[in-house]
């Protein structure tokens, strides 16, 4: 019978959630890396066991941790394989991961400043991972989508990393700037029926697309409309807060923008705006049914300057026509003075045959819906702020 | 031996309780400390200093003998008292919070 694993990224630690296929009863584990910020956790499509963790601090920086067995140890993958992960001291082996952005002639144009909030000329700086994108090939692959933006490969586990530098470097890189939230690269999403295209998104450039596994880059944003930069339609420069596709229809993409909710039906060549009747179109994540290609989730947070739902109610709206129409999904979640946020990498659906969709707030509040949203509860309510949720369905 | 402490997020990263004793040889600097640091904890490369600059994480400073040891050059030498084992050089994160 199959079971459930929630991955959730917290500002304090990382917890997983498990439970069988009715999803009523969970079991809490955690917090792993306790007062670390976690910004995501994502298992292998092709190894449910191998999960990757993005560890991270402003005081101590970057460590990437991989787990084998679906969470219960980790490592730092940097021990060679076929050694012991620890010495004989018991002292673990693995250094900590570097990631270091490739400025060499030979495999990328060497870029050394995007653009700083009031425009000037502003060094890339590695920050943190925000996003780990395991491959749906092969679990040693991983690709790591960091702040300052830009997109790492892994092909050995974890264990080393290297910048695909076409992206910065195919033109539009010294232009990008920084969103409120760091200059991040956040979303990674690989076509599973073609590997070798790969589409992104960076706040606050936009969203790009690959080809050819990495190699070379283009800006996928005709279409989109921010009225908040100099030039509302520019090629790059749009605040892309996450974009979301079913695996089936892989030329399909759905986006939260800053505001606006966008569809686009040609792999990015061209969006237009599927908000219709939602209440606001501002938000952060967006997400898609397992099973139903149109059926389209998103949170509506009140505005860019009021980072909470509108009027105090915490309300998922479901869109079950690819978007335009939307219906609030209430029953079980707070409607009134409800002031948390639903961050861009905090919701997820598992593949179980009735649909459960899952979202974290900044209020520590886990929920879940086994029924594609008709009906929620809380599978924990007390979390430190929850940054990330992803879903895993374990045979 | 010379002997370090680490803030407590890095201990338990390195799986250590107390302070650090490590075997420098040369002179001791704050360089060489932290190459034998990093040489014998690999799993604290890039949480102390910077892993292709080894410039000092901005949140990060180094105290010794009641000093604050953090603008200092990487390569000047420690005080004697760090180099005897008398005193400890003190990694620490920088104060967060009210």
């Amino acid at each position: 019978m199959s079971s459930v694993r929630v991955l959730v990224g917290t500002r304090k630690g990382a917890f997983i959630l498990t439970a069988d296929a009715k999803r009523t009863d969970w079991k809490i584990s955690g917090p792993h890396f306790a007062g670390w910020e976690i910004y995501h956790l994502k298992g292998s499509a092709v190894d449910p066991n191998r999960l990757y963790a993005s560890q991270s601090s402003g005081w101590f920086g970057q460590i990437i941790q991989r787990s084998d067995d679906g969470g219960k140890t980790w490592h730092q993958p940097g021990t060679p394989e076929g050694e012991s992960t620890r010495t004989p001291e018991g002292m673990p082996k693995a250094e900590s991961n570097k990631f270091v952005y490739d400025t060499s002639s030979e495999t990328g144009k060497p870029l050394t400043t995007h653009q700083w909030y009031d425009g000037t000329p502003h060094p890339w700086e590695f920050k943190r991972v925000w996003h780990l994108e395991p491959s749906l090939t092969d679990p040693d692959i991983v690709y790591a989508g960091v702040e300052d933006a830009a997109l790492f490969r892994s092909s050995d586990g974890g264990r080393t990393w290297h910048e695909l530098a076409g992206l910065r470097g195919h033109g539009s890189g010294p232009h990008w700037q920084p969103g409120a939230g760091g200059m991040c690269l956040h979303s990674i999403i690989v076509d599973p029926t073609n590997p070798g295209r790969i589409f992104i998104a960076i706040s606050s450039a936009g969203a790009f697309r690959t080809e050819d596994g990495g190699k070379t880059w283009q800006p996928i944003n005709r279409g989109l409309n921010s009225q908040y930069i100099p030039n509302p339609t520019a090629e790059v420069g749009h605040c892309v807060h996450h974009i979301a596709m079913h695996p089936a229809r892989p030329g399909i993409l759905f986006m939260q923008k800053h505001w606006d909710v966008m569809r686009s039906d040609d792999a990015g060549e061209s969006w237009h705006e599927i908000s219709g009747n939602l209440p606001t179109d501002f938000g952060f994540v967006i997400d898609v049914h397992a099973h139903e290609p149109n059926t389209v989730y998103v949170v509506p947070i009140k505005s860019d300057s009021e980072h909470f739902p509108l009027d105090g109610k915490l309300r998922v709206y479901r869109s079950r026509t690819g978007g335009n129409d939307w219906e609030p999904l209430t029953k079980g979640l707070p409607q009134n003075d409800c002031y948390v946020n639903v961050l861009r990498d905090a919701m997820a659906v598992d593949s179980l045959e009735q649909c459960g969709v899952y979202f974290g707030t900044t209020g520590g509040q886990v929920y879940a819906s086994a029924d594609a949203g008709d009906t929620w509860t809380a599978i924990v309510r007390d979390l430190p702020p929850v940054v990330s949720v992803e879903a895993q369905t374990v045979p | 031996m010379i002997r370090v402490t680490l803030p407590p997020h890095l201990r338990k990263l390195a799986h250590v309780d107390g302070e650090v004793l490590l075997t420098v040889s040369g002179e001791i600097t704050q360089r060489t400390v932290l190459d034998a640091l990093e040489a014998r904890y690999p799993m604290l490369c890039g949480t102390v200093r910077d892993q292709t600059t080894h410039r000092r994480r901005a949140f990060v400073r180094f105290f010794a003998c009641s000093q604050d040891l953090s603008h200092e050059s990487p390569d000047a030498p420690l005080p004697n008292e760090i180099a005897t084992g008398a005193e400890p050089f003190m990694i620490v994160g920088a104060i967060a919070g009210g």
